[in-house]
């Protein structure tokens, strides 16, 4: 059986007013052409270098861009369009985002009061109660404040929050930044429970040897562009891989010989036209500096001329 | 030229739990030392000890046989962290980043791979990969003789962090430059280092 599309983005493109000096406006285009979709039970993750403005992402499917952002494209959830009014009625019930932040637990209300959102009824104590001990929180946490809580303890604290609603769809924003490895990867491991118990769980991340540890599928982000979305599988070798900055990450891996290739993604102002991996590609030639189309090779998606 | 670290303890505050505990370490210019340690090891409080940003509460650490603190006003040992956009002041333009550094030679910036252009850029307007350029080259000044990377290459794409470390091993190589470096990798110590210390046997 298909199992059901819960998120489906279609050319999302977001992009940032910037004020310069002397009132000259300027549209910083961050996401470009973004397509995508996570059904029930699938772990999906967008995997880019810090800093390359992914996270808006996240904001931009939960409805929180910031005001000088702009977003056009279309995003379904459940095979409906997630209307600004929908997304403010299922956001953290059936639509969660884990923030990487801790700051957005409040200090002044205790954890367990701060989980059940102040509904604390018997169903919903004893489902707090399971979710502890799923994530070895003890019961006297509920009754401590945030400040009390190690870093561990506060991410699943806040994973916690996500669960006790049913989410279907959870979305990570960079859940693991500036984690210890072993702590970043019970991070990603929480998240593929929420998968494997069916929710969809879309994840932003830097990280891409932890991606393939634990998601289905993970999309490749450049310099504002998804350039490739392929099943985790297709990382086992060079040759199933489709688009040649994937390929090159792929050998990049200290494993797989840790090589390189040079330059640099270019910053958002000095893209090129056509493709943004042009000028480090070697594949490069004449009809790569037009428009190059996203399409589907492979049971997986390209953005390059050739399907691989 | 021979960095020394003899029987450190450490540890925060008056009651903490005690980091660090006799630990030594000797290594010479020629080398690429790898410390592997699960986390909550001390390795970055270890990094801090060795480039004197932090004092231990027993115990030395050495150059040429000489207190690090004896240096003056340029420490010979110098640290790159983790998170650049955390080591850089956001007020000033990237070429007053890089005139932090003692000297740095004008033609390793271009090895590196930093553009004229980016110099004149605030932080906030260049990547992570970018910035975490400046801050090697900011690092491997004219007196600099040992390097101490603390997972310098997480953040970074595997790329990046790919084209760093072979600039690095390359450039240390030339300039007679020790190097410390830290990694939850094991993998990529391999690749990049002469020889791995496993901390969890030394301080067991
Ligand atoms: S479109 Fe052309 S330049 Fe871009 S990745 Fe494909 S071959 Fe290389």
């Amino acid at each position: 059986m298909e199992r059901k599309k819960i998120l489906e983005i279609k050319n999302m493109n977001i992009s940032f007013c910037q004020y310069q000096k002397g009132m000259r406006q300027e549209e910083l285009p961050v996401i470009r052409d973004l397509s995508l979709s996570v059904h029930e039970g699938e772990m999906v993750a967008v995997v880019g270098s810090s800093g390359s403005g992914k996270s808006l992402l996240a904001h931009g499917v939960m409805g929180i861009l910031p005001y000088n952002a702009s977003m056009g494209g279309e995003i379904l959830y459940r095979g409906e369009p997630l209307t600004e009014k929908r997304i403010r009625k299922l956001r953290g019930k059936e639509i969660v985002m884990v923030p990487q932040s801790t700051s957005y637990l409040d200090p002044l209300m205790k954890v367990g009061t701060q989980i059940c959102k102040g509904k604390k009824d018997l169903v919903r104590q004893k489902k707090l109660d399971q979710i502890f001990s799923r994530y070895s929180l003890a019961k006297e946490v509920q009754e401590q404040y945030p400040f009390e809580l190690s870093g561990g303890m506060t991410r699943r604290v806040m994973i916690s929050t996500a669960m006790i609603e049913n989410p279907r769809l959870v979305i990570a924003d960079e859940p693991t930044p500036g984690l210890h490895q072993k702590a970043a990867k019970s991070a990603m491991e929480h998240f593929r429970e929420l998968a494997d118990m069916g929710a969809g769980v879309l994840i932003i991340t830097h990280d891409l040897e932890l991606a393939l540890e634990t998601a289905d599928r993970v999309l490749v982000f450049y310099a504002g562009y998804t350039l490739e979305d392929a099943k985790t599988e297709d990382f086992c070798k060079e040759e199933t891989l489709r688009h040649p900055y994937t390929k090159a990450l792929w050998r990049a891996i200290p494993k797989n010989g840790f090589q390189y290739i040079d330059g640099v993604q270019p910053y958002v102002k000095d893209m090129p036209s056509g493709c943004p991996f042009a000028p480090r590609c070697s594949r490069c030639s004449e009809k790569c500096h037009g428009e190059i189309p996203y399409r589907e090779v492979n049971g997986g998606y390209v953005r390059c001329v050739y399907d691989s | 030229m021979i960095l020394e670290a003899k029987n450190i303890s450490f540890r925060y505050g008056e009651n903490g739990r005690e980091i660090l505990k006799d630990f030594s370490l000797k290594a010479d210019s020629s080398e690429r030392v790898g410390l592997a340690a699960p986390s909550g090891f001390g390795k970055t409080t270890l990094c801090k000890i060795l480039s004197g940003y932090e004092k231990p509460d027993r115990g030395q650490v050495l150059l040429d046989g000489k207190p690090l603190e004896q240096y003056g006003s340029y420490c010979p040992v110098q640290l790159i962290w983790q998170h650049p956009e955390q080591a850089v002041n956001p007020r000033l333009r990237m070429k007053s980043v890089l005139e932090e550094g003692d000297q740095v030679d004008p033609a390793l910036v271009e090895r590196l791979g930093i553009e004229k252009d980016w110099l004149n850029r605030f932080p906030v307007e260049i990547s992570g990969g970018e910035m975490q350029r400046f801050c090697i080259a900011r690092a491997m000044g004219k007196r600099t003789r040992f390097l101490l990377a603390d997972e310098i290459s997480t953040m970074l794409d595997l790329i990046t962090q790919s084209q760093i470390w072979h600039f690095l091993i390359e450039e240390t190589r030339r300039r007679q430059m020790g190097m410390i470096v830290v990694s939850h990798s094991p993998e990529l110590l391999e690749r990049i280092c002469t020889r791995v210390i496993d901390l969890q046997k030394t301080q067991s």
